[in-house]
């Protein structure tokens, strides 16, 4: 439980990832630009390309060394989608993705290989994640062996993992995937994306699927792997109470775009754009005075093949003017919170939003 | 899902269950072990092997000689304890050594139909995209003729005879293991396993040894064991028709058009090859059963 602490307090804290302003450290872990997904949706007498679903436009950020990020969004907001991008298990149509500075799957950059070493990714099924003929120690050892350790190399890291992710090798190392609770199966899962020595793991909805007293496990668990094999996470889910417990700083996709981006305490305490304050006002309150009464939003995200013009978010959205139909707001940082970024035309002064004067006030 | 359950309970049984390491086959072999119709079927079917290919051992008639005399004898004729055929062969005989011929026709076009069609499916299953698409428009066109049919259109064309029965048969059993090869192929590729095996960094060629192989071989085998029997009926089919095996050479197919004519002098003796067409098809039948829920790990 300390160490959970020690991961909220550090959102905050002078020692945080927020030192990313100064320009004279070194550059970020992992830098995202511009990343872009179209899928096409295929139709008619020969597989046309009728339309696009664009599921990641345009998204950029940074991941400090030794953070945790959160991702969150309504599902079909992207998360998992840039969670296979940066995996590069999907390719993009548009962007870079750069590991300390390196551009991947460039001439003179990362190779794809090198970057999987670096970065590895946990599933949400943790049952469909693992090779049911394989026992599970084979499953983890998978990866070092393909990277050319022996294969009695391999199954002592594979042995050593078990244990670090709180399974007794001697029990669970030849147990098959069907024989394990989905809570193990998870550790398993984590042990084999830590086989590579990565410094990133991404988890997409890697506790999701778990009810809730194993998810806490496994929450305690993540958070004492990242500080003893000094790792950084980018967390993806939709719970909103778990990634605010676990992350530095949260990202908020809506529509294959990112709408707000910040420190987790900060953006859960004064959410500034109207969609995160849309989604965080959903979530439940433990104090029964400040119960939600209305329901925040009303209706489904719009169609992502047709996304509404200008900004993505103005169907639903109570401040929407005729600017917004226009032209869609820049992720830009807030003048009064250099940490935070918003998409919003209210936080530019400029825009010719009617709020935009006053919430510079705000 | 018992079984694993009350294992999972149990840390003593599991302890010693992960010191063993039994691998999946051996597994498999564990349960079917346990399954005693399965066990039979196969035992029958061994049998039925051994007496076929050693047949010389198991009578003393020339299953080509023929006596006027002794024409479409009873069962239990003394000599002759199956009786005899239209021409006087001795029909015992002609059974062990016309399952020569039944079982090759049956066996052989399915094991050339596995390799080739399994190959083809697995490659188009695993490469998808403009691949895919190919082999399984060109598999869409052989689907469209009834196997039978099909068969009888090849070796119509070919002409009679073992090897062309053979090559028929193998063509028209590929298109049904390309589809299901390729089915189980594409469902496997998009588990997520496999793509965390993309993201370790592996090579196309070592996820396919070790992640996809593994789990597409055991159903497409079963798939392809239930065909068997199909195959010795059509095989059968084809010589009753006049386009398999050729005379004299004996093969149950053939065996029951010839008798067709003595039905009603002794109609026991019309009557047999088909009884052992039917039981060895049933038999290759139960066993693709047994193996498919020996495969099944998740039961």
């Amino acid at each position: 439980m300390s160490l959970l602490k020690h991961h909220v307090t550090t959102g905050d804290g002078a020692l945080g990832p927020l030192s990313q302003r100064d320009p004279s450290r070194s550059k970020p872990l992992l830098a995202i630009e511009h990343l872009t997904k179209h899928f096409p949706l295929q139709g008619g007498l020969f597989g046309r390309r009728r339309a696009m679903v664009q599921a990641v436009d345009d998204v950029s950020f940074v991941v400090e060394r030794g953070e945790t990020l959160g991702i969150v969004g309504e599902s079909g907001c992207g998360k998992s989608t840039t969670a296979r991008l940066l995996m590069h298990l999907i390719k993009p149509d548009r962007g870079s993705i750069a590991f300390r500075g390196q551009r991947v799957g460039v001439a003179g950059g990362l190779s794809q290989r090198e970057l999987h070493r670096q970065m590895q990714m946990v599933f949400q099924d943790s049952y469909a994640s693992l090779n049911p003929r394989l026992p599970v120690a084979m499953s983890i050892a998978f990866g070092p062996f393909v990277h050319g350790l022996g294969k009695t190399e391999a199954l002592r890291r594979a042995a050593e993992l078990l244990e670090a992710v709180g399974l007794e090798p001697a029990l669970f190392a030849n147990r098959y995937p069907h024989e394990l609770s989905g809570g193990q199966r998870q550790r398993i899962n984590v042990a084999r994306a830590l086989a590579l020595e990565p410094r990133i793991v991404i988890l997409d909805e890697a506790v999701s699927a778990l009810d809730k007293s194993v998810e806490a496990q496994v929450l305690n668990l993540l958070a004492d792997l990242k500080v003893r094999f000094d790792l950084t996470y980018v967390f993806i889910s939709h719970d909103l109470n778990v990634v605010r417990y676990i992350s530095d700083r949260v990202m908020v996709m809506y529509l294959g775009k990112v709408v707000e981006i910040g420190p987790a305490d900060r953006v859960y305490r004064d959410p500034q754009h109207p969609y995160t304050r849309a989604l965080l006002s959903a979530m439940p309150s433990m104090d029964p005075r400040r119960r939600t009464r209305q329901a925040p939003l009303s209706g489904d995200p719009p169609n992502p093949v047709r996304p509404p013009s200008g900004c993505r978010f103005r169907t639903r959205c109570p401040l929407a003017e005729a600017v917004c139909e226009k032209a869609a707001p820049a992720l830009l940082a807030l003048p009064s919170d250099g940490a935070r970024a918003v998409a919003c035309h209210v936080h530019v002064p400029t825009s010719g939003h009617t709020r935009a004067a006053t919430a510079g006030a705000e | 899902m018992e079984d694993s359950a009350t294992l999972a309970a149990d840390p003593a049984m599991a302890l010693k269950r992960a010191q063993q390491g039994k691998s999946y086959w051996r597994r498999v072999w564990e349960r079917l072990r346990e399954d005693k119709v399965t066990l039979a079927v196969i035992a029958v079917l061994g049998m039925l092997l051994i007496m076929v290919v050693f047949a010389p051992w198991f009578t003393i008639h020339d299953p080509y000689a023929g006596s006027v005399l002794r024409r479409l004898k009873p069962v239990g004729t003394p000599g002759h304890w199956l009786g005899t055929d239209e021409v006087g062969r001795d029909l015992w005989s002609r059974m062990l050594y016309g399952g020569r011929l039944s079982l090759l026709a049956g066996v052989a076009p399915v094991f050339l139909a596995l390799l080739i069609g399994g190959f083809l499916g697995i490659l188009a299953g695993y490469a998808g995209g403009l691949l895919n698409s190919a082999v399984m428009r060109l598999t869409d066109v052989l689907y469209a003729f009834p196997s039978i049919l099909l068969a009888i259109a090849i070796t119509g064309i070919l002409g009679a005879g073992l090897q062309n029965t053979i090559l028929a048969l193998t063509i028209s059993f590929i298109p049904p293991i390309i589809r299901i090869s390729e089915s189980v192929t594409t469902q496997v590729r998009h588990l997520d396993f496999v793509e965390a095996a993309r993201a370790s960094g592996a090579r196309r060629l070592t996820i396919m040894r070790y992640h996809i192989l593994s789990n597409v071989l055991g159903p497409i085998l079963v798939y392809a064991t239930s065909l068997i029997s199909i195959c010795i009926i059509l095989a059968a089919g084809l010589s009753f028709l006049g386009l398999g095996v050729t005379p004299p050479s004996a093969e149950w197919g053939l065996m029951l058009n010839n008798l067709r004519q003595g039905i009603w002098a002794s109609p026991l003796v019309a009557a047999l090859p088909g009884v052992m067409i039917f039981i060895t098809s049933m038999c290759f039948n139960l066993m693709s059963d047994g193996l498919r829920q020996a495969m099944d790990v998740r039961l």
